[in-house]
């Protein structure tokens, strides 16, 4: 069994860290794009979709790394996939308690979380690998770094598209919205600018590390 | 809505809510797999033929589960049935067409996790579409994703003798070119009904 065994990740913060930036499930791994595009039209929507995801993707891969020695490898997909579900599930019955309004505005993508290749993408890099409390710290980073992907695009739209915040408003009165922007294309626009500025920063970074190492090869 | 014809249903899921470009759905084969024509279509035929599948088989598990008033098993056995239709098809594929099978690569098995094909099974659900309308919507749906596959791996066959900036190859540029490819298929909102 021992040759079986994985690298056990040892607990730090940056367990939790990299999920925000360095392996941003949205940006660098491009992973879960469809409710990222679809329901970040507004603030609101973007929290709730975010917190959701979270929730789902925190509680599977803890359970999935609890019986991570228990299900069998060829039918290890299928089993994620059931208990996603299950969570899925949950999240969608609690959201319809708390509040219509939001079931109605989300539509079916509460229940899409299970079809969001983040979670089983953590469930089968991740959670099926690792101790319990490692996978927690992992997986609530990733969420978190989901979730702030999807507050990027749900401000700049809401802002752009409508000229309110989380339903106030914030540009003058006389700002004709950008109706576009919360429209389908927006989305694209928004995350395609954002991919853009990503891709520009970590440019420069890699030109600085260039030019810092040539000027210690020169001494 | 039982008054929709099928000719008006099958416009509406490929070109008026296009599942791509309107409803945000199959994104992530969107931009995986739309590198080259040809891998384009036979994807777009094969998540075309899992949605057909998924669409029957829902239908019958929606009506089973409401005779024995057990809804909330609903999604469970939805994404439980697509990804046994997965699994057929990417074992059929393998055994007629090799090289097929490797093009498509990791992308074969993760149809099963394209939100396209949930998507489908749920609206259809949602909507109380009879059996007929299902397989018309399903037919409709697999159209267009298929178009918009084309349509975009044929915009980026023509991106690739484009010279742009360094810093925005990749997928910001494919982002960008489907913004407005969206926003050209937005043109067709005159035609058909609601949003969904």
């Amino acid at each position: 069994m021992t040759t079986l065994r994985h690298q056990q990740e040892k607990l730090g913060l940056d367990t939790f860290l990299r999920g925000l930036w360095e392996e941003n499930p949205v940006f660098v791994m491009l992973l879960g794009m469809c409710p990222v595009l679809a329901v970040t039209n507004s603030t609101m929507n973007a929290i709730a979709m975010g917190l959701a995801t979270t929730f789902v993707l925190v509680a599977s891969s803890g359970l999935i790394s609890l019986l991570r020695n228990l299900i069998p490898k060829q039918v290890r997909i299928a089993s994620y996939i059931v208990i996603i579900a299950t969570f899925v599930t949950v999240v969608d019955y609690a959201i319809q308690a708390i509040s219509l309004d939001l079931y109605n505005a989300l539509g079916a993508f509460i229940q899409l979380i299970v079809a969001n290749c983040v979670i089983l993408g953590r469930a089968e890099a991740y959670a099926s690998k690792q101790r319990l409390h490692t996978t927690l710290v992992n997986s609530l980073g990733m969420g978190a770094g989901f979730t702030v992907a999807l507050l990027a695009l749900g401000t700049v739209r809401e802002v752009l598209g409508n000229g309110t915040l989380l339903g106030f408003q914030v540009m003058p009165a006389n700002f004709e919205p950008w109706v576009v922007m919360i429209l389908p294309p927006g989305g694209f626009f928004v995350l395609g600018s954002w991919l853009l500025l990503f891709a520009y920063i970590r440019q420069r970074q890699d030109q600085r590390v260039l030019e810092k190492g040539g000027v210690s090869d020169a001494r | 809505m039982q008054g929709e014809s099928l000719g008006f249903i099958f416009l509406n899921a490929a070109v008026v809510n296009n599942f791509v470009l309107a409803l945000f759905l199959g994104i992530c084969p969107f931009l995986g797999v739309s590198a080259k024509k040809e891998t384009a279509w036979n994807m777009g035929l094969a998540t075309l033929f899992v949605m057909l599948v998924s669409s029957v088989s829902a239908y019958g598990i929606n009506w089973l589960l409401t005779e024995l008033d057990l809804m909330f098993l609903r999604l469970i056995c939805y994404i439980a049935v697509i990804a046994s239709a997965v699994q057929l098809v990417e074992m059929f594929i393998k055994k007629f067409s090799p090289s097929l099978f490797r093009s498509l690569g990791i992308f074969l098995p993760l149809i099963t996790t394209n939100c396209a094909i949930l998507g489908l099974a749920l609206f259809q659900t949602a909507k109380e579409y009879d059996f007929l309308q299902s397989v018309v919507y399903a037919l409709g749906a697999g159209v267009g994703f298929t178009l918009a596959l084309l349509l975009m791996s044929g915009l980026r066959e023509k991106l690739e003798l484009a010279e742009v900036p360094a810093v925005s190859q990749g997928a910001a540029m494919s982002l960008m070119l489907a913004g407005l490819l969206s926003l050209a298929f937005m043109g067709f909102a005159g035609l058909g009904g609601s949003h969904g």
